[in-house]
């Protein structure tokens, strides 16, 4: 099945997408300043919005974006520590979002997971994860028993370029192409393993190669640009719909920001920095909508809806009520539930 | 064969592992969404605790893996947060340590962290325990880092009835249980009613006396019960109890019966150091004042020639002494 044009109005949906999680990192940003102590910052003694840790997405949109375009709802996805993106892409509530982020009872976890662990089942979306590559053996075994159950949907497995050197990574690949199932692996590439830079520690010829070494499909995309990762998306998710077993996609992009939220990345070339900022993922899709006609007006507003919007949440968020204490003993299990020392 | 029984008689003499393999299969008759994954299942697993069950209910439900125990546990993670029940096999304990990660990260949190959206209805069989010579590597029982752990049932029968029982009731509790069959257990041979339930968290009273609570589990039970007709112990009214399940643990069964006696001795095959016996003896010693004794493995690990693994295994005679002395302190 031959990738789907992108229209104009596809760029536009990918691009007001993209919009929307740009917003929402940058207003979550916002919210954590003063927040968790790390890397030798001592936390302020104003309490922050977010308190603890944000892995931010910024400027790795286009992934997120290009791919969750091509889901459905009923496909299932699990994310990693940097999940906003996804999390939101595949069609969750920005306010319940922002909730969760605040520690709010109204958040989708209910407060009890915060950035790392955000996630909202109503719409597939299996959970970010603190560990890194843990969410590759779950996405295996969701498939796993998508396809026992006859379901015809497939699951999404984001992972970055650091989980491609942990164990999971093989066990994980390896499992889906012998049981042949319905996965889309996505490497989101963003060059840096916390705060070194991958390369210099991956062997080999990088993440499609080892995929192709276990006999799986994988392609190659620049995933700063929607549009190819979109195009390349619909060709792979096509292959793993149609029950071709695993595909991979290696999308190479750049993380504008530090790790974690109060990492300034200093670690890093400036040089390099600037050279990412001026090709990051929405600015080179806005001009190319300009180029195709869009004015920047319309643009603009689009802008400005994504602004409205995560304003709105942050407002919601704000005055959404904590969780009760008693909430800490529940949702752990039902054999034996209750206070136990 | 069949050693694999079949299932319409309610009494049947049974193995350990027939036990379970009848458990599982009874499981699977009622509900297609049981599945078990692990390695060498098809061709029964490496105790015949799966045998004739591939043939039964195939490939599909049956799942032979590769040796991928990281894989095998996170796969079940994720089948069963997409709706199958699976029971997962590691083989022996020790090799469940490669997939450490996706019982506590994953399995134990999943519920809790997601803020209960999910469930996480599996049951991890992790076969426990010295026996045949097998060492350092294929002989330990870990029970206590499980029952550690927020979110996970621990269960450890002693019996071919608390095999049957307990396995089912684990399948049916729809939270993640760690089940520890215990490896030197597998070819013991009993009774089983295949309509008795036994509910997760309910010891048993195996004898009953006013003088000593004895309290074990998994392989300590057997020994436990041949200490009683040592001569160190004659005249002695013990109430021993096989706590069956650690997390949650029947602390109103034990806490009574210490009260009643005074004075609790934990046994069980594990290193003592940080064992589950600390937190039994702990427990009941806050509860009830009574005095507490322990007797587990000194902190080494299993040694290969006898003389060696010796120093780590219970015995009728080492609990005995160990009751002994703690009824003249």
């Amino acid at each position: 099945m031959p990738a789907h044009p992108s229209t104009g109005a596809r760029a536009l949906q990918l691009y007001t997408l993209m919009r929307r999680i740009r917003a929402f990192e940058d207003a979550a940003e916002q919210a954590s300043l003063g927040g968790v102590a790390a890397w030798g910052l001592a936390a302020s003694d104003k309490p922050a919005l977010v308190r603890g840790p944000l892995h931010l997405s910024t400027g790795q949109e286009a992934v997120a974006a290009g791919v969750c375009l091509n889901l459905q709802c009923e496909d299932l996805l699990t994310s990693t520590h940097r999940g906003h993106g996804h999390t939101l892409a595949k069609g969750a509530d920005t306010t319940r979002m922002m909730c969760e982020l605040f520690g709010r009872a109204t958040g989708t976890n209910k407060g009890k997971g915060g950035s790392m662990h955000i996630a909202d089942f109503s719409v597939g979306m299996l959970g970010a994860n603190g560990v890194v590559a843990a969410g590759i053996p779950i996405a295996t075994g969701a498939a796993h028993a998508l396809k026992l159950r006859g379901l015809p949907n497939i699951v999404a497995c984001f992972f970055g370029d650091g989980a491609a050197n942990r164990g999971p990574f093989l066990e994980g690949l390896n499992w889906a192409q012998v049981f042949k199932l319905p996965v889309f692996f996505v490497c989101e590439d963003n060059r840096i393993s916390a705060t070194t830079p991958t390369g210099p520690m991956t062997a080999g010829e990088g993440v499609s190669a080892r995929a192709q070494a276990l006999g799986i499909p994988a392609s190659l995309v620049d995933g700063n640009d929607a549009e190819a990762v979109d195009a390349a998306a619909a060709q792979l998710v096509a292959q793993v719909r149609s029950g071709g077993g695993p595909r991979l996609l290696h999308a190479v992009t750049y993380r504008i920001k530090g790790h974690v939220s109060v990492d300034p990345g200093s670690y890093r070339n400036p040089d390099e920095v600037a050279a990412a900022q001026a090709r990051e993922p929405l600015l080179l899709l806005r001009h190319r909508l300009l180029a195709q006609g869009h004015s920047s007006q319309s643009l603009d507003a689009v802008d400005a809806a994504a602004k409205a919007e995560i304003d709105g949440a942050l407002a919601a968020a704000q005055a959404a009520p904590w969780p009760e204490a008693g909430a800490a003993y529940e949702d752990i299990m039902d054999t034996g539930a209750g206070v136990w020392r | 064969m069949s050693s694999t029984p079949t299932s319409t008689e309610t009494m049947q003499t049974l193995t350990y592992a027939q036990a379970g393999a009848l458990a599982l299969q009874q499981a699977m008759s009622a509900d297609s969404r049981v599945v078990a994954l692990g390695e060498d299942l098809g061709r029964g697993g490496v105790f015949g605790q799966y045998r004739g069950l591939q043939q039964m209910f195939g490939a599909d439900r049956i799942i032979d893996t590769p040796i991928s125990e990281a894989n095998i546990m996170g796969a079940a993670v994720g089948m069963a947060l997409a709706g199958l029940r699976p029971v997962v096999e590691m083989r022996v304990i020790d090799f469940a340590l490669c997939a450490m990660d996706e019982i506590v990260n994953q399995a134990a949190k999943n519920r809790y962290m997601f803020g209960g959206q999910g469930r996480v209805p599996l049951v991890a069989r992790l076969p426990i325990g010295i026996w045949s010579a097998s060492a350092a590597q294929h002989s330990q029982s870990l029970e206590a880092w499980f029952a550690h752990l927020p979110g996970l049932v621990v269960a450890t029968p002693a019996t071919p009835q608390d095999n049957f029982s307990l396995l089912k009731a684990a399948m049916a509790s729809g939270d993640p249980v760690i089940y520890m069959e215990h490896k030197e257990l597998w070819g013991e041979s009993a009774a089983v009613d295949t309509t008795l339930p036994v509910p997760l968290g309910k010891a048993a009273l195996l004898s009953s006396g006013n003088d000593l609570t004895l309290v074990t589990w998994s392989r300590g039970v057997a020994q436990a019960l041949k200490s009683l007709q040592l001569p160190e112990l004659a005249g002695v009214g013990v109430d021993l109890i096989d706590l069956r399940t650690l997390w949650p643990w029947d602390q109103a069964a034990v806490h009574a019966s210490a009260a009643r006696t005074g004075r609790l001795l934990v046994v069980h095959e594990a290193v003592q150091v940080a064992g589950f016996g600390a937190e039994v003896a702990a427990s009941t010693a806050e509860a009830t004042g009574c005095r507490v004794a322990r007797l587990g493995a000194p902190r080494i690990p299993v040694g290969y020639a006898d003389v060696l693994e010796q120093q780590s295994r219970l015995s009728p005679q080492k609990i005995a002494l160990a009751a002994r002395a703690l009824l003249d302190r």
